[in-house]
């Protein structure tokens, strides 16, 4: 491991970034962890303050929402390094979105190139105050968690009280989510993309006053006491099925089209690209180098399981299974949705009952995880002839025979966060 | 039950719709039509008044919503005006609060409930109660005797029994009311702490319900549900494991 050169950094500072490194070498090398987050944490005991110093002077943008972090993340880091070059954007790749991974990234980033972090929605505020970000990219906020996680109309008011007082940030913000316009509207200088939202159940309540949102047909919003939906500058158009154009409100338009599918990575492209061009690259530039993005963590690969080429997916909660489902339906081919209830997945998946399962009526399912009962509870529910293996691997095997391997057309896993890692392990 | 379908309204699910509990009335209203018993499901969206109904719904909620949805249920005045004429009631958590005389809001402050149920919450001292729920029915529940009841808690009241209203079963894991009680009942009221949706996890009670709401004194006919029985069987016995291992509910 060659140490980056740390100019400016105290002899308390030094040790900690040391530790670190170290820590998290060791970690990688004996296999426990992706050697992300030990380190961090062990660099934070030694200095608190080791995260501002690492950031200093360094151009940082961050991205936050329930739903798209990593993906966007990723996208973003591609487009950086149109002008930064290959390897030289710092990032948090591994999805370690609290501040002992953000930490790791730093220490472990060998370039003083830009620094584009992932942030768990509720560190949002610390890591704005803590990191001076030049940009930060709000994409959505919905329920997520039920049995740990803040409320979400409180966490777009801490987004809020924290973006007041960042003056010298750029806010690239959903304007069709409620309560991200809510937390970003308090920020000097925001642009707002008309990014989409298919999930609309938790942005009802008005987070002005608690009055009641109402959508119109076009996607306007509105609230009584004139709380609404800001005018967009970046809209996106789907001029033809997978294809998507963004617009600018000075008549730019630039055509979007990536390898990675579904509207909502479309959108997180455009989120990205306008948070690319307030770093200085231009859009269109951003949008190019984004196509050649085919997998994001393991989301979105087709590898073979059990024999069986499947397309991987992650869907953590209400709002991303709604936007999976609708990427599958229409389709014929077999799906298999896998869920577990470990600490990573929030402990309680009543939230299954707030999925649009009924949408895979007609085809082939299999209910897979450590929940595969209750997800074979609510499909009986929906009336959804499903069958149910609890090995998610061995659950993709009997999909596959559903399935003729000449079909050219891969079978369907979406898993949420743990039941995607564990088939994720087996490509 | 009057005029052709039972009627089952979710009441305010955009109020109060965050855990999932709009699946109770799926499982009433399906169970009902797979019975060949005619059955409309209605949505009622608090912008709008609370139609005519045989059997409610009222699912849990975030603070702020919970205050505005009780205000505006009161004032509707239709639910409390039905379960005079006989309706039912399946009231979870932040609607359980709201069905009895009292609950806290966000600050703390008392708010008055429906007053359906002669319970009174206030926040509990401790950490919220979150985590899987076993709970043995009581006999005072009458009618039909119902199985061990499973389900996951996670609210931050303690609920106080009045002598208007009998608690639904007694917790042998988690919290419930905060007393050693879990629910309570008074008439055709039913409240829980219950999520899961509590209905799908525990079908007798869904039966027990459209018994109720139908006008049958006999019991339904029997459904195919083996689904649901083993859900039920894995989550008892994942309780019974983590007791027995000592670690944290599951």
């Amino acid at each position: 491991m060659t140490a980056p050169p740390t100019p400016g950094l105290s002899a308390r500072a030094r040790v900690a970034l040391t530790a670190t490194r170290a820590l998290n070498a060791v970690s990688r090398r004996v296999g426990i962890g992706s050697g992300t987050v030990i380190g961090g944490r062990a660099g934070l005991a030694i200095d608190p303050g080791l995260l501002g110093r690492l950031a200093a002077g360094r151009t940082v943008a961050l991205v936050s929402g329930t739903n798209g972090k990593t993906t966007t993340t990723r996208l973003l880091a591609v487009a950086l390094e149109v002008s930064a070059g290959a390897g030289s954007v710092i990032t948090n790749s591994t999805g370690s979105n609290m501040p002992p991974g953000h930490v790791a990234a730093l220490a472990g980033g060998g370039s003083d190139g830009p620094v584009v972090l992932e942030v768990d929605e509720g560190y949002l505020p610390a890591s704005v105050t803590t990191l001076h970000p030049r940009v930060v990219v709000l994409l959505n906020l919905s329920r997520d968690q039920l049995d740990r996680t803040n409320e979400v109309r409180m966490l777009a008011g801490r987004w809020r009280g924290a973006l007041a007082g960042a003056m010298d940030t750029t806010v690239v913000a959903n304007a069709d989510d409620p309560l991200v316009v809510f937390g970003a509207g308090s920020a000097a200088r925001v642009v707002w993309v008309a990014a989409g939202m298919r999930w609309r159940a938790d942005a009802v309540g008005c987070p002005a006053c608690e009055g009641r949102i109402v959508f119109g047909a076009d996607g306007a919003w509105s609230c009584s006491c004139g709380f609404s939906r800001p005018a967009p500058d970046v809209w996106i158009t789907e001029p033809g099925e997978g294809d998507g154009e963004a617009e600018w409100t000075d008549g730019r338009h630039h055509r979007v089209a990536l390898s990675i599918p579904g509207r909502f990575n479309r959108a997180n492209a455009v989120m990205a690209a306008v948070a690319a061009e307030a770093l200085g690259i231009p859009a269109d530039r951003a949008l190019g180098a984004m196509a050649t993005v085919d997998e994001v963590a393991g989301r979105f690969t087709t590898p073979v399981i059990a024999g069986v080429p499947t397309r991987l997916m992650l869907a953590k909660n209400p709002a991303g299974w709604a936007e999976l489902l609708a990427l599958v339906c229409p389709g014929d081919s077999p799906v298999v949705v896998a869920i577990n209830a470990r600490v990573a997945d929030g402990r309680d998946p009543s939230w299954l009952w707030d999925v649009p399962f009924e949408d895979l009526r007609g085809r082939p399912v299999v209910a897979t995880g450590e929940r595969c009962l209750d997800l074979s509870v609510r499909l009986r529910y929906a009336e959804v002839e499903h069958q149910t293996v609890r090995d998610s691997v061995a659950a993709v095997g009997v999909a596959g025979e559903e399935w003729p391997s000449d079909a050219g057309r891969p079978v369907e896993f979406i898993g949420n966060y743990t039941a995607f890692h564990d088939v994720l392990t087996h490509r | 039950m009057s005029g052709s379908a039972l009627r089952v309204v979710v009441v305010y699910p955009d109020l109060l719709g965050t855990y999932g509990d709009g699946g109770n009335a799926l499982v009433l209203a399906r169970r009902a039509a797979w019975r060949d018993i005619p059955v409309q499901l209605i949505e009622a969206t608090s912008d709008g008044p609370i139609p005519e109904g045989d059997l409610y719904c009222l699912g849990g909620g975030e603070d702020g919503p919970q205050v505005r949805a009780a205000e505006a249920i009161r004032s509707d005045g239709t639910i409390v005006r039905a379960v005079g004429s006989g309706a039912v009631v399946l009231a979870v958590c932040a609607g359980y609060q709201i069905a009895g005389r009292s609950f806290p809001g966000a600050d703390g402050r008392a708010r008055p409930g429906l007053g359906l149920l002669d319970v009174d919450t206030v926040k509990g001292e401790g950490p919220r109660s979150v985590g899987e729920v076993v709970a043995e029915p009581l006999d005072g529940l009458g009618d039909i005797a119902l199985p061990t009841l499973t389900g996951f808690e996670n609210h931050g009241g303690v609920t106080r029994l009045g002598p208007g209203v009998v608690a639904l079963a007694r917790v042998t894991t988690g919290n419930g009311n905060g007393d050693g009680s879990e629910g309570a009942r008074a008439g055709r009221v039913l409240g829980t702490y219950l999520h899961g949706p509590v209905l799908a996890r525990n079908p007798a009670l869904a039966d027990l319900l459209l018994s109720w709401a139908i006008g049958s004194t006999e019991p339904l006919a029997a459904l195919d549900d083996g689904e649901e029985e083993a859900l039920r069987s894995e989550r008892l016995h994942a309780v019974s494991r983590s007791r027995f291992t000592g670690r944290a509910r599951s």
